[in-house]
This record gives structure tokens, sequence and C-alpha cells, in this order.
């Protein structure tokens, strides 16, 4: 025995077994009759189809075991294209699984690299042709080239310039202007605060003169959250106690992390928590973070009462509301 | 003749006439594609952009691609006299009165999530039997775009029904926009047209879409499947494969019976879920207002882990100079996908440098065989589910009765401790398999089957195994490690050192293996 290593071989590919369609005519038989079958269903699938279009009502329903109440017409049209679609598969596949040839062939692979003689060609060849266009040689045109290719590669992005406005101090004001009255969304009612329950929150929006018109992005900067607890349960400083009224609080519902709506108000613990990532603000302690991926709590609004007894802002919000940018000071 | 003969006879010629296709016909139609399940899923891909194609484009024939506010009243009597965008109104008219048009979203939706989720199974076929190495790499690269375009293309195409939960997607991608240093503000006032929500980005992404992205996706698959044609398919190690072989069945009639036959079947599977299973029920939502939110907003699942790595950011922000940085959100969506997804473009070349293998390869590796790139794989996976999982975290917390924090601490942590201990445990494990696979091979199969000795003692009744069984097991390449010396033929540092001593490392790591049995091994055990 040498004490070469020697690894195991290859034994090749192994004989062809053939299917029992191959050879028994009775089983050919029998797969061509199943192929047929299948190809079939697919076809009842197609008039179960045009049927459900034509004559199931589309206001139909009917209960139906784990899907609960559903839409008959709806139901049964996804189901006859799902028939007649699955079917037609499964019955070319079976075709090809029974009764097409199922002998396993060799096909020699070719390296991808090409010959020595290709590749050599190919440069001198690329040389020729370039020498002969004297690109090594013309270095002023192939300069100017280089400039005016740069140059028009600029023009789609002077074209785009007009996509949008300059942001300008959009992002930093709101419609919240010293005086303005605070009112109810939905409703545009004005608000006391003896309507506000403590406990209660409240989604308000600034009081628009008679001919403006509240757009979405008015909403996304200007909602509001009202929120009324215990007077004595803030730990404010005296500065940011000035701006709460008897209890009643003011944030903007625009989240100070990704800008969704901090909707969610837990009364017992006095948290806001933002749905999108968690973000959890300490209402009593200014909307400080005490959880969750926001840096920065909730812009407060300063709020007090007008002469009317209705709730008004005492100033703008002091920092912008929203989603921090790089022009943002604060 | 017979008369069909004859008419196909003309055809072919007047066809051949003007293209001399018979010659490539005559080549290509008996081409050999190796047959395998795992080569199904790339199918799977391919087929779901057709589905795509097609009900995207029936969507579309009624789809108002409009931000315009409108006056709802149509069938859907809960919304009736509700304001909302033209989008949202004719996508609830789409779903209620167009016949089949619910049925069509839902197959387009399903459709969608088949797409990406065969993207990412095909992909890791294709990474865990190393079927991206030489001459594969450019594959490899249209592959992993295919899937960065894909999840930008989903996300676009379910923000366009301008709903409550979709417009609430679209605030948190103009947050990321607006998050860029510098330039944020403005990119994010180009693209909206100004502040937002606008009236200007439903209509663009709209064409961005249904024509920009589609355009890139076919041109790409379409370069991606020329490749495969060319290149020839990968196929598996068994008896007569060689990497000088392709081994397999004919393109007609048989293959080409089961590929089409194939599309079929997903088609008819995705129109079964569009039938029975509801998707994005968007009349439940109601009309975006950036003032109102949806408790348990989620993203579609390709998205989810990258939500999942935005939600469990510590709340850190960087404030110089009158600016402001907001690295809770740079980091996890912008910065750490960035890495994810160059490395993993990359990785073909990277461990070509490690292992110094310049070869064509087209015999496929069984995972177990690497264990490095299995555990690595095993590894990047992980970190993607933990991602994902604190994507869905207050989904887990109402349904398991968890708290919130205790979910995202955990995440908080297991992104960092349960990737180097899947990488490990994996490792392991494919060790282990390839020791079950030398013993399988020098002492054969249990039988079941006792056997008394006469001396009393008990034993079990091997059986040897099938010579294919047992070339298959072994027709693996087991690669030394690579002998990269630190100094020089004169005693001095080489340059790089420190690449070259990392390289030696991991190359010393790949060499780790169960030696693999030889002709030897079985001829000294017949001796005992």
């Amino acid at each position: 025995m040498s004490n070469e290593i020697e690894a195991i071989k290859d034994p090749g590919l192994p004989a062809h077994v053939h299917r029992k369609a191959d050879t028994d005519p009775v089983a050919e038989k029998r797969a061509e009759r199943q192929v047929a079958i299948l190809f079939l269903i697919s076809a009842l699938g197609t008039v179960l189809f045009i049927y459900s279009y034509y004559f199931i009502s589309e206001d139909a329903f009917f209960f139906f075991p784990i899907l609960g109440d559903t839409n008959a017409h709806q139901l049964f049209l996804g189901l006859g294209l799902a028939i007649a679609l699955f079917f037609i598969g499964a019955a070319a596949i079976h075709w090809a699984k029974t009764l097409m040839p199922d002998e396993e062939v060799i096909a020699m692979r070719h390296t991808m690299r090409s010959d020595d003689e290709d590749r050599d060609a190919l440069v001198s060849t690329v040389k020729e042709r370039a020498g002969a266009a004297g690109l090594g040689r013309r270095s002023l045109i192939k300069r100017s080239m280089g400039l005016s290719l740069g140059l028009i590669g600029l023009s789609p992005l002077v074209l785009l310039r007009d996509l949008g406005p300059l942001p300008k101090d959009d992002l930093t004001k709101t419609s919240w202007a010293a005086g303005t009255r605070l009112v109810t969304d939905p409703g545009d009612r004005p608000i006391r605060p003896e309507d506000l329950e403590v406990g209660a929150v409240a989604q308000v929006q600034p009081k628009l003169r008679p001919d403006q018109e509240r757009t979405l992005n008015d909403i996304g900067k200007d909602a509001v959250l009202l929120i009324r607890i215990r007077p004595e349960e803030f730990q404010l400083s005296p500065e940011r106690l000035s701006w709460t009224h008897d209890g009643i609080i003011a944030f903007s519902k625009i989240c100070s992390h990704m800008g969704c709506a901090v909707a969610l108000y837990e009364q017992s613990t006095k948290h806001l928590l933002c749905p999108c990532h968690q973000s959890t603000f300490d209402v009593p302690r200014a909307a400080k973070v005490i959880f969750g991926p926001a840096a920065r709590p909730l812009p407060q609004l300063a709020i007090t009462v007008d002469a009317e007894g209705y709730l008004i802002a005492q100033k703008p919000f002091s920092e912008p509301v929203g989603p921090s940018f790089w022009e943002r000071s604060s | 003749m017979t008369a069909r003969e004859r008419v196909a006879g003309t055809v072919a010629n007047y066809v051949d006439e003007r293209t001399g296709a018979a010659k490539w016909m005559k080549k290509n139609l008996t081409k050999v594609f190796p047959d395998h399940w795992s080569f199904l899923l790339g199918e799977v891909a391919l087929y779901s952009f057709i589905i795509l194609l097609l009900s995207g484009t029936f969507l579309t024939f009624w789809f108002d691609p409009s931000q315009r506010e409108v006056l709802y009243d149509g069938a859907y009597e809960p919304l009736k006299g509700l304001h909302m965008s033209a989008a949202y109104a004719s996508a609830l008219h789409i779903s209620f009165e167009v016949r089949g048009g619910l049925l069509m979203r839902q197959i387009h939706h399903w459709a969608a999530l088949i797409f990406m989720a065969a993207i990412v199974v095909h992909l890791m076929r294709v990474y865990f039997t190393g079927a991206f190495r030489k001459p594969r790499e450019f594959n490899w690269i249209i592959g992993v775009g295919l899937l960065t375009l894909g999840i930008v293309e989903g996300f676009l195409g379910y923000s366009l029904p301008d709903d409550l939960l979709s417009g609430t997607g679209i605030r948190i991608a103009e947050a990321i926009i607006q998050a860029l240093p510098v330039v944020g503000t403005y990119i994010a006032f180009f693209a909206f047209g100004g502040a937002f929500p606008g009236e200007a980005f439903i209509p663009r992404i709209f064409t961005v879409h249904v024509l920009l992205l589609p355009g890139i996706f076919l041109a790409l698959i379409t370069v991606h499947l020329m490749l495969v044609w060319y290149q020839k398919h990968t196929q598996w190690p068994g008896p007569g494969r060689t990497e000088k072989n392709v081994v397999g069945y004919p393109l007609m009639p048989a293959y080409m019976a089961k590929a089409g036959g194939f599309f079929f079947i997903v088609f008819g599977v995705t129109a079964f879920l569009g039938a029975v299973a509801s998707i994005n029920p968007i009349w439940l939502y109601g009309p975006y207002n950036p003032g109102q939110i949806s408790a348990g907003s989620q993203p579609d699942w390709y998205m989810g882990w990258l939500d999942g790595l935005v939600r469990m950011s510590p709340p850190i922000e960087l404030h110089i100079l009158n600016h402001t940085v907001p690295l809770n959100i740079l980091i996890p969506a912008l910065i750490v996908p960035g890495i994810i997804f160059t490395g993993l473009a990359l990785y073909p070349f990277i461990e070509s440098w490690i292992t110094g293998d310049k070869r064509e390869h087209h015999l496929l590796d069984r995972p177990r065989n690497v264990p490095n790139r299995t555990a690595l794989g095993a590894m990047s996976l992980t970190f993607m589910l933990v991602a994902l999982i604190n994507g869905g975290n207050d989904i887990i917390a109402t349904n398991f009765h968890l708290g919130i924090n205790q979910i995202m601490w955990f995440s908080r942590i297991a992104i960092f401790v349960l990737p180097p201990i899947a990488f490990v445990v994996t490792k392991r494990i494919c060790l282990s398999l390839q020791r079950a696979d030398r013993e399988l091979v020098l002492h054969g199969r249990e039988t079941g089957r006792l056997m008394m000795l006469p001396h009393g003692e008990f034993v079990e009744v091997h059986e040897p195994i099938s010579p294919e069984l047992a070339w298959k097991l072994t027709a693996h390449e087991q690669a030394p490690a690579l002998a990269l010396e630190d100094v020089d033929a004169r005693r001095v540092r080489r340059a790089g050192a420190f690449r070259n001593k990392l390289r030696k490392r991991i190359s010393q790591a790949n060499a780790e293996s169960i030696a693999k049995p030889t002709l030897n091994d079985l001829k000294e055990i017949e001796h005992h």
C-alpha cells in the first residue's frame, strides 16, 4: 500500500432510471389523462372568474370559516383567478415530470477568459484605433472635451432647481403668534380652561383669520396638544410654569424625533408616547425625554387666557417644532 | 410534411432570413440547466416582478396620483363627506367600485412582499453556497442593487395611496432627508416642492415608482439573466459533476415547461393570497393628516429592520456652532445601512482577497464545508433579525404583554451580543456536521439493526454508503492556510504588515476543518 493520499473517486453520472410512464403504456395514458384533468380544472377556474365578475353582487357578504364575514364577489373572483393560474402551472409541470424526456445530459463549460490570441489582437486593435484618432496626442481636444462634458453634467442639476423653493425660515415659523386663540381640532371652536377637566387631553390648532384656510402643511407644524393636570404636579422652572395656565400645559404635537404625531397620552403616568419610535415624554417635566430615540423635549407653547376667558398663545413657539435639521440653532 | 409543419417552416424561414436566429436557437434550445429546488428562488423573484408589472399597470388605469384635496363621495360609507387627497380617493375607488380592483391591489401588494422575500432568500442561497465567486461577482453586485432598489420601490409603492399609515412613513422619510448635514433641508424642500407634506411629493414618486425604477429593474434583470445564461448556472457537487461541465436537463422541452409552469404556480399562489388574505386595508386608516396617527404604525417587513434600528438608537444629537446634527437619525437610518449594503456588495472581493483564490468556481459549496462564511452569514442575519424584531416592538409588547422598554433594552443589548454568539455557534455546528459526514463515509449508515456477537456483545450493524454519496460528501476542497510571512528574506518587516497579519489570521481560521476521509482511511478501516 502506497503512502500517497488518495481521494475518494468520482463514480461518474449514475445510470438513468426510467419512469413508469416511459416503459408502461398504461401509466403513460394515465399521466396524459392527469395532465388533461389539471388543464380542465384551470378552465373551470376561469369560468368561475367570469361568472363572479358578472353575476355575483359586489355587496354580497357571507360568513366563511377562518376568514369571517367575506365579500363573495371579491373572494370568488380571486379564487377563480387563482385556480385558473395555478392549475395551468400544475399541468405543465406534471406533464414535464411524467412525459417529457428526463434524461440528464452533460454539457461542457468554457472558461470565461478569452484566448491569449484574441486578447492580444484586441489590445493592438484598441491601441491602433485610438492612435489613429490621436487621443493621446491631441491634449487640447481632450481637455476641452473634458470641460464640456463636465459642464453639461451640471445642467440636470440646474434644471432641477425649480423642484421646490428654498427653505428660508419655513421650518422655524409656525402660525402661532402672541394672542392667537386656541381652537379645537376638529370643530374650530375656541376653548376655555374649564372645558378641560384634569386628566383630559385635546388637540388644538391656531385660530385662522377668516380669509385663511388651514392646509396640511399648517397642521404639520401648528398641531398642539393641551393636557390638564393638577398644577401642583408640575416640576417646571418658574419661566416654564408661567407658560402654563391653571394646570393646562401645551406642547407641539409634532415629535421632535421624526415628526410623527405624538398622540398617545397615558393618564396615570402622565407620559406622552410617540407611536412611531416609542419616544416617551414626561408631561409634568416640560416633556423631557425619558425613553426612546428622541433627543429633545417637545417644544412648549406659552399659553394664557384673553379678556373673554378663551385660551390664547402668549407668544410664538420659542424654538422650531418637529424633527431636527442642520440650520436649527438650539 | 404535414400542413402544420409547412406553416411552421414558412414562419421560421421568414424570421431566420431576417435575423439569422436559427443558429443561435439551435444551440440554445438544448442548453442544459442543472436542477435543484434552491435554484427556483431567483425564479420566484423574477415571476413576482412580472406579476407586479401586470397588476401595477391595471392599477394605474384608475389611480390618480394627486394630492389635490377632494370631497369623498364614493361607495365606502364611513369616509363619505371627508376631505382627502385625490390619490386616496382614487385608491378607495379602486378598492370598492372597480370590479377586481381590490383583488388586483392585494395581488400587487402580496407580489411586492413575495418579490422582496424571494430576493432575500435567493441572496442567502447564493451567499451560503458560494455561488457569488468568480466569475459571478458582477451578478452579485447587480443582485445587491436590485435588493436595494426593491426596498425603495416597495416603500414608494405603499406610500402612494396617501392614507394615514403611508403618510406617516413619508413623514419619517422626510425627517431622514432633513437630517442630512448642510444639504438636508434643501434636498427635502426640493423633493417635496416646499415644506412637508406639500402637494408635489406623491405625483413625483408616482413617476419614479411606475416609470423610472421599473425601467432600471428591467435593465438590471435583463443583464442579470443574460449573465446567468452566458456563464451557465452553477451546480451542486455530485457524481459526474465537475468544474468543467454542467449536468442537467435541456431547455426544450422539460425545463421550459417546468419554468413556464412555475410562473403560473407563483401567479396562482399570489392570486390566492390576494383573494383570501386582506393586506393594507387603507380604508381603515383614513386620509393622511400630519396631526393624526394610528397606534401600531408599522412599515412593510423589508423596511422593518431599518425602523427597528431607528427605534433602538440612543437619544444623541450634536449641537455645534448653531447647527444640529441628529445622530439618532443619521446613524441608524443612513450610516449603518450604508455600511451593511457596501459590505454586502464587496463581499466576493473580500473573500477572494483573504483566500487568495482567483480561480473560476462552478460547483457550489455545501455551507458546512465553509464554516467561517456560513458563520458570518448567520451573524449578519442575526443582526438583521434583532433589528426587525425591534421594528415590531410595539406589536410584540401588546401581543405578549411585555413592556416596550424591556423589548427595547433587550434589542439594544442583543444587537451587539447575539451576532457574535451566532457566529461561534454556527461555526461549531458546521464543524460537527463535517465530523458527521466523515463518520458516515468511514463507518457507513446506522441501520438500527442490533446484532449479538458470539461473546455476547451487542453491536449496531452499519451499512456502507453508496459510492455516489461518498463522492458527494468528499468532493470539496480543503485548502491549507496561506503561507504569508511577516518578514521578507532579509528579516525586514514587509510593507502592509498589518493587512498581511489580518489576512493570515483569517486564512488560518478558514483552514480549520475536519479532515475529509480519503481512500487511505477507508482501506485502513477494511484492514481492521
